[in-house]
């Protein structure tokens, strides 16, 4: 029992050190309460709402988020707007259908089961619009980052004057939390660049946090489900586990000493 | 091999039995006399059998939804997780899986080492273990590449080639597997066969791992040869089976908590990158599993050479029972083994964590020293061992009353005369 | 060698069999359900068709769950027609009315009931559909009248949602 417990911690200490491994150098990030983070972690339905509202109105003009569709919105788990309001808000985008019964393509307004709309056809367009730099697509943005919500939600509120020895591109700019310092995009945020709806005062920060909320739940939409059912998952487990524990032990007490 | 007649308690059973003898295997499964000794470092071969159904099962599942094919299969694996019913939860239970797969045979495989249970008469069951052990990775190493996220990509082209080390053929043996002059859609295509074909080869080596097994029956913590039937064993069913049971919940709550609440700690942010060819990510690494191998493949600086390292390392695994020169099998008996044992244990963590990090300066340096200490573990100490070391007495028996501290040889002749 | 009775032992074994099948349930259905229709695919079970172009006498077909539905705009005469027919005539028998609540829009499966071929519009001795596949007839209410085919033509659910828009589905 000790020499297993002595591998046991060997490896959780050798799983902890590789994890921290991967991710970048030791940065430290702004530090939020995340909602969802946690055992019962969830998300808060009006950070989300928000947080659409400004990946809509600010970030949407440059980074696509191809792998959702606006039935999303109204989903269990997410920003569960009403389906009124999901179907209006997917009705205020045009996507392109067809061929129709002439042979062409025509606009149309979007439904629930269209995807989210691109602002551009393709990266190429995409990467000519900005200077060479192609916004990424945000669907999972948050997995592809090895800093996670706290590097997004920190890089918004990075932009920083340039220190005094370096020089920048036209075009790039400096920012405290972006890997290497440098980036293309210009800070996106600026305070009450977008209203809230439900009349939170839209700092910098609120926003950062909010639409870094956004993201989170676009990247994992069954986050909610998910530490739920891990919760029963692991109860149910350990349950088992003592009913199993005393099993074995009433199957094993008819035979004689242990050696 | 039974020294009983098994007979079918229902009629049917007799008719179906005398046809297929699926009871009489039955039988002889559940009363498979198992030394009463083994500790909980045996439930692994038990554990193993878990992970292999449960990547089958959930692989076999993915692959419904799954599409093979540059253009969609990032999107189908993003489809799986946001639209199919349950899918997030098959995927990260087969993601997951693979991890979890791979702890427990490293466990496994150096409880081996410890107990000596590769030697004689146990050498084929070792040797079918290895190339298991190659299987796995194998279909792992091209189960990461389905994805096709960065880390897919850029692994798969890193190590496809590889086999351009070889002189003379190599370049061809890379176009050859590639199916083009990069790693494309043909790669991709022919890897999710092949990924999907491996798990039912590693299932019937270790139906035949087990069938060895059964032969000899099985290794036990002192490493003695142990008589079957006798008060030193008991049936598998339900002594060992209830004990197999309880180790493999514990270990499904290690494997919940992965899958629940850190699904993506053991993977790498860059694989939720779409591949892009023409942008290498800064590190390129594979899952944690290969690691030791990766910082052996890069400690050496020229590309055949390295190559030949890693496999050396693994192939080495098969000569094993014949470099351990010891008559002793367990390293309970064995005090210097078991010291040089942990080194390699910790020998080998080191590899891991240098497999992780950039080949360059102290990392390098230390890499090259464990790759070196590694290779000098097997060829050099482990045969020296087996000549110089002075060992413990073993016991004669199981159930043999342990005197004092270590089992006295002497003492237990005395004992067994005082019960005639 | 215990000296508790046998049935606190069975109900410690049989409270473990039965907490353990739960378990086995639980990790059974999600692999079932996964073949059920996935959410991407449940989002397409309806769809709105505009039929504000359609002359009476003409038959569009649209694509709804990966299957042809067709929507006729029928002419007086076919409904009169459809109509008149004796329920003792049909293999089948369904009232016209059951089968379009506004007698002017026919709106049906177009897959025969037969082996699952598409019939063909306009054609057959009934003057509704002619399946080339084994010889079915239908009428102007897309009922079996001649020929293998079972039942008649499937009338899916749907609704007019406005004057030009018809939801299937």
């Amino acid at each position: 029992m000790k020499n297993f417990i002595k591998l046991f911690s060997i490896l959780v200490l050798f799983f902890f050190t590789i994890t921290q491994s991967n991710s970048a150098e030791k940065i430290d990030y702004l530090k939020t309460d995340w909602s969802f983070k946690g055992l019962f972690g969830k998300f808060d339905r009006g950070s989300l709402q928000r947080g659409y509202q400004v990946y809509t109105e600010v970030c949407a003009a440059c980074h696509s988020m191809k792998y959702l569709s606006y039935r999303n919105l109204g989903e269990k788990g997410g920003p569960e707007f009403s389906e009124a309001e999901t179907k209006a808000i997917a009705a205020s985008f045009e996507v392109t259908d067809g061929p129709n019964a002439d042979g062409e393509m025509f606009e149309r307004p979007a439904k629930l089961s269209d995807k989210f709309v691109m602002p551009y056809e393709n990266v190429k367009a995409a990467q000519a619009a900005n200077g060479g730099a192609y916004p990424p697509d945000m669907s999972v943005l948050v997995k592809a980052r090895g800093g996670g919500v706290d590097y997004i939600y920190s890089l918004l509120q990075g932009y920083e004057e340039v220190p005094s020895g370096m020089t920048l591109d036209e075009g790039v700019h400096y920012n405290k939390y972006m890997y290497g310092n440098k980036i293309r995009m210009s800070a996106p945020l600026s305070e009450d660049i977008v209203e809230y709806g439900d009349g939170t005062k839209a700092t910098v920060e609120q926003m950062s946090k909010d639409v870094t909320t956004f993201l989170m739940w676009a990247a994992e939409p069954h986050l909610e489900a998910r530490h739920q059912m891990g919760f029963k998952a692991i109860v149910y487990l350990i349950i088992l586990t003592i009913l199993v524990y005393f099993s074995m032990k009433k199957i094993w007490s008819r035979v004689e000493s242990e050696v | 091999m039974s020294d009983h007649e098994y007979v079918p308690s229902s009629k049917f059973g007799k008719w179906f039995n005398d046809r297929l003898p699926l009871l009489t295997l039955a039988s002889h499964l559940t009363d498979y006399p198992t030394p009463k000794n083994l500790n909980y470092w045996w439930t692994f071969g038990g554990i193993l059998t878990f992970c292999l159904i449960t990547q089958i099962v959930t692989g076999l599942t993915l692959a419904m939804h799954y599409i093979a094919h540059a253009d969609m299969a990032f999107e189908s694996v993003e489809h799986i997780m946001r639209d199919v019913n349950y899918g997030w939860l098959i995927r990260y239970i087969h993601a997951n899986g693979a991890s979890m797969f791979f702890l427990a045979v490293y466990i496994h495989i150096f409880r081996s080492l410890f107990y000596g249970s590769y030697k004689s008469p146990r050498e084929i069951i070792w040797i079918i273990g290895i190339i298991i052990y190659l299987l796995m990775m194998a279909a792992a190493f091209m189960g990461y590449v389905l994805p096709w996220g960065q880390m897919s990509f850029w692994g798969a082209t890193v190590i496809t080639n590889l086999f351009s080390a070889i002189p003379l053929v190599g370049e061809g043996i890379v176009t050859w597997l590639w199916g083009g002059y990069s790693v494309d859609n043909p790669t991709l295509t022919r890897f999710f066969t092949l990924h999907y074909l491996i798990p039912f080869l590693i299932l019937g080596l270790v139906v035949l791992h087990i069938w060895a097994l059964h032969v000899p029956g099985n290794n036990n913590p002192i490493g003695i040869d142990v008589k079957k039937p006798s008060k030193d064993t008991v049936p598998f069913h339900p002594y060992i089976v209830i004990k197999d049971g309880f180790a493999l919940l514990m270990f499904m709550i290690v494997f919940a908590f992965f899958v629940f609440y850190s699904p993506n700690i053991l993977g790498h942010a860059d694989n939720y990158i779409e591949a892009n060819p023409m942008v290498t990510p800064a590190h390129i690494v594979p899952e944690w599993y290969l690691l030791p191998f990766y910082a052996i493949l890069r400690s050496v600086p020229d590309k055949l050479l390295g190559v030949v390292a890693m496999l050396s390392a693994i192939l080495i695994l098969a000569a094993l029972p014949w470099l351990d020169t010891s008559k002793i099998r367990s390293a309970v008996f064995r005090p210097l083994y078991k010291q040089f044992y942990w080194i390699l244990v910790a020998d080998v963590l080191i590899l891991g964590y240098m497999g992780a990090m950039p080949a360059e300066g102290l990392y390098l340096l230390i890499a090259r020293v464990a790759t070196a200490y590694y290779f000098l573990h097997f060829l050099v100490i482990l045969p020296v061992l087996g000549f110089k070391e002075k060992t413990i007495p073993v016991p004669l028996s199981i159930t043999e009353p342990i005197l004092g501290g270590s089992p006295n040889l002497a003492m237990a002749k005395k004992k067994e005369s005082l019960d005639k | 060698m215990s000296d508790k009775k046998p049935e606190r032992r069975d109900f410690l074994f049989t409270a473990s069999y039965a907490v353990g099948a739960v378990g086995v349930a639980a990790v059974v259905w999600p692999l079932v359900d996964q073949m059920n229709p996935d959410a991407s695919v449940k989002a397409l079970a309806s769809t709105e068709v505009d039929v504000s172009s359609v002359k009476p006498g003409n038959t569009i077909t649209v694509l709804w769950r990966g299957k042809p539905v067709f929507i006729r705009r029928r002419t007086q005469d076919e409904i009169s027609e459809a109509k008149s027919v004796k329920m003792e005539d049909l293999k089948h028998p369904e009232r016209d009315e059951d089968r379009a609540k506004d007698p002017q829009w026919l709106v049906m499966l177009g897959v025969c009931t037969h082996l699952g071929c598409v019939p063909l519009n306009d054609k057959g001795d009934y003057d509704g559909w002619f399946c080339p596949c084994h010889g079915s007839h239908y009428d102007t209410s897309g009922r079996i009248r001649k020929g293998p085919a079972p039942l008649n033509m499937e009338v899916p659910k749907y609704e007019f949602v406005n004057a030009n828009t018809i939801k299937i589905g």
